[in-house]
């Protein structure tokens, strides 16, 4: 038995944590039920004295931001969607085969990862322009998906390795093609890598700024990070109406987590191998 | 069922060469044992007849079709594993029927073959649960299951019981045997447990370093090893390898350690330095002066029998009896070898020496 100042330490610093974390969300909440009014007269208070939903009603009603979220959910589903197709396949080619050039592949793979986007923003603009790719949300999930494929690969690969081979050896004796055998055996246990990959990568194309800003100039084709920006005009920050934008966005993260995390849960795989 | 011939097959990992060269025919419905310490290439043998693993030289037939090039699910082999490899998402029904729904067989088909396997292995109450719901001894059963559901050419077994504790290990040796006996299924069953080898083979294949030692029934590599891994691998307590000469005299030819005579052999044997194999059991305690003389070094009770630790010239002998013996160490004996006890091998190759008789 360890003592009660031992746990109430534990809780204590846990619970400093999840303020700490948390804060800055509970401050944007607080500002976008501020009323305008009182957003400068009151000083700095933990909660308003009169609450207004007013900057929601504007946003939805008077702004480009609906507009804005659907493609930010077009674009984010598109690249999650197809990452993780690139990258469930990639990972099982890692994980499974050995095959000529897979070591320099790896490398290649990783070495995608290290610069940094600002220096490669001109020459991506430069290769879609003639395409037709800038100003449309096929370019933005281009780009994105290209991004997001090297570490999801990773994270996939990572996911096969944990699935036993013996697994796959059984449903090929069994009398499965090596395809069968990894849709009907593998990919329902893969169901926990797939999950997080999704999650990965719709969060990662969700808050994305740099290339939706830099590949786009029309409203059309903007996603809500780039549309957050409206809200700074030249003379003003309207910051209720930025604040209630902002939580709104949060929500379809919020919900694609609550979808998966059933799936985030791992221990599917127990029982299959030993005793 | 068919016969699974193996002729000249060689497969190497990268540089390093794990089997060479091996020959080996097993009969239709036959049960051979591949045995041998890790590493010594039997795992690599059965995933090649399995089709997991590609040949790299020679022919491997089943049912007289050579079947090289077919990929592992048109074998139509059953395989055991080692970790089982339960399908974890399915349930035991499932488990043992996706063979047979893979054939696309009727539903009613798939329901009297999976009812008639659940009957077999004592699995029927356990269908509906999914394998991290079993013990140990369940899901081995549900893996050897998943097997005899349908009736495959030949069933593979791959170190099926290492992970059970000895006594479920006894239970399932018999049960499989039985099961043997009931489908009379061609069966390659790789341990590396001598015991599981000698209780359940037809035919033993003791391998050692990508290479056949010898191939022969339980009985045959107990009594006649081919060499001296065979006779230190098989057995145990593991037969005694002594250092000996042969000596040609007037009175026969014999073999002596150290100027005493401990058996006379065939006058035809080789002269010389020699190695003598002889098993614990085939060595008889006497009275001192009665036979070679050994000094006792140690008596281990073990309930069944005795062994006792002996040395014999600076060599040590152990010998295994079932009679309770009043020994103490330090006190000299006599010791006598059985008749028809004693291998002889060529101490430069460990090969037996084909003359050698007691």
């Amino acid at each position: 038995m360890r003592g009660a100042g031992h746990w109430t330490f534990h809780y204590g610093m846990l619970a400093l944590f999840t303020a700490f974390a948390l804060f800055p969300l509970f401050w944007a909440f607080k500002v976008s039920v501020t009323p305008n009014d009182l957003l400068y007269s009151e000083g700095v208070r933990l909660w308003p004295s009169r609450v207004s939903f007013a900057h929601y009603g504007t946003v939805l009603r008077h702004s480009d931001f609906p507009l804005f979220f659907r493609n930010s959910v077009v674009v984010s589903t598109g690249t999650a969607v197809l990452s993780t197709l690139f990258a469930a396949a990639g990972g099982y080619a890692v994980s499974r085969f050995s095959f000529r050039g897979k070591l320099p592949i790896i490398g290649l793979l990783l070495v995608t990862q290290m610069f940094p986007l600002v220096m490669i923003v001109a020459p991506i603009f430069r290769l879609l322009a003639p395409l037709g790719l800038t100003n449309s949300l096929t370019g933005l999930i281009i780009v994105y998906t290209a991004f997001n494929v090297p570490f999801a690969v990773f994270l996939m690969g990572s996911f096969f390795d944990g699935i036993p081979k013996e697994l796959e050896e059984a449903a090929m004796m069994d009398g499965a093609s090596r395809f069968q055998a990894l849709l009907q055996i593998i990919l329902p246990l893969t169901l926990p890598g797939i999950a997080a990959t999704l999650g990965f990568v719709f969060t990662a194309a969700w808050s994305e700024l740099l290339f939706a800003l830099m590949l786009n100039s029309s409203t059309a084709a903007s996603t809500f990070p780039v549309g957050l920006l409206a809200f700074v005009s030249k003379f003003s920050v309207d910051f209720g109406q930025m604040m209630a934008a902002g939580i709104m966005a949060l929500i379809p993260v919020c919900i694609f987590f609550f979808l998966i995390q059933r799936h985030l849960v791992q221990g599917l795989t127990a029982g299959a191998v030993k005793g | 069922m068919a016969a699974i011939g193996i002729s000249g097959i060689e497969k190497n990992y990268g540089p390093i060469p794990v089997l060479r060269g091996i020959d080996l025919d097993i009969a239709d419905g036959e049960f051979v044992v591949l045995v041998g310490p890790s590493g010594c290439g039997k795992s690599t043998l059965l995933r090649l007849i399995a089709g997991l693993e590609a040949i790299d030289r020679g022919e491997l037939r089943i049912a007289g079709r050579r079947v090289n090039e077919l990929a592992p699910k048109d074998r139509d082999l059953a395989m055991v594993f080692q970790s089982y490899a339960l399908y974890p998402h399915m349930t035991v029904a499932d488990n043992m029927s996706y063979a047979l729904r893979l054939r696309r067989t009727p539903k009613d088909k798939v329901a009297a073959a999976l009812a008639a396997a659940s009957a077999k292995l004592g699995l029927e109450r356990l269908t509906e649960r999914k394998p991290r719901a079993l013990s140990g001894g369940q899901r081995q059963r549900v893996a050897m299951g998943r097997a005899i559901v349908r009736h495959p050419q030949a069933f593979l077994f791959d170190e099926p019981l290492s992970n059970l504790d000895a006594r479920l290990r006894e239970q399932m040796r018999f049960e499989i045997r039985k099961l043997h006996r009931d489908l009379g299924a061609t069966s390659v069953y790789v341990t590396h447990d001598q015991i599981e080898a000698m209780t359940m083979a037809d035919r033993i294949v003791a391998m050692n370093e990508g290479v056949i030692q010898q191939v022969g029934t339980p009985a045959e590599l107990y009594d006649t090893p081919a060499n001296l891994f065979v006779a230190g691998f098989i057995g145990s307590p593991a037969m005694n390898v002594l250092q000996g000469e042969v000596v040609a005299g007037e009175g026969g030819t014999t073999v002596r350690i150290g100027g005493a005579v401990l058996a006379s052999v065939s006058p035809g044997t080789r002269p010389g330095p020699v190695t003598l194999g002889v098993r614990p059991e085939r060595i008889a305690l006497t009275a001192p002066g009665d036979g070679a003389t050994a000094t006792v070094e140690l008596v281990e009770p073990t309930g069944l029998a005795t062994i006792v630790h002996l040395d014999l010239g600076g060599q040590p002998v152990k010998t295994f009896t079932t009679e309770r013996l009043s020994l103490k160490a330090g006190e000299p004996v006599g010791l006598r070898l059985e008749a028809g006890g004693l291998s002889l091998f060529a101490p430069e190759t460990g090969e037996r020496l084909v003359a050698a008789k007691a």
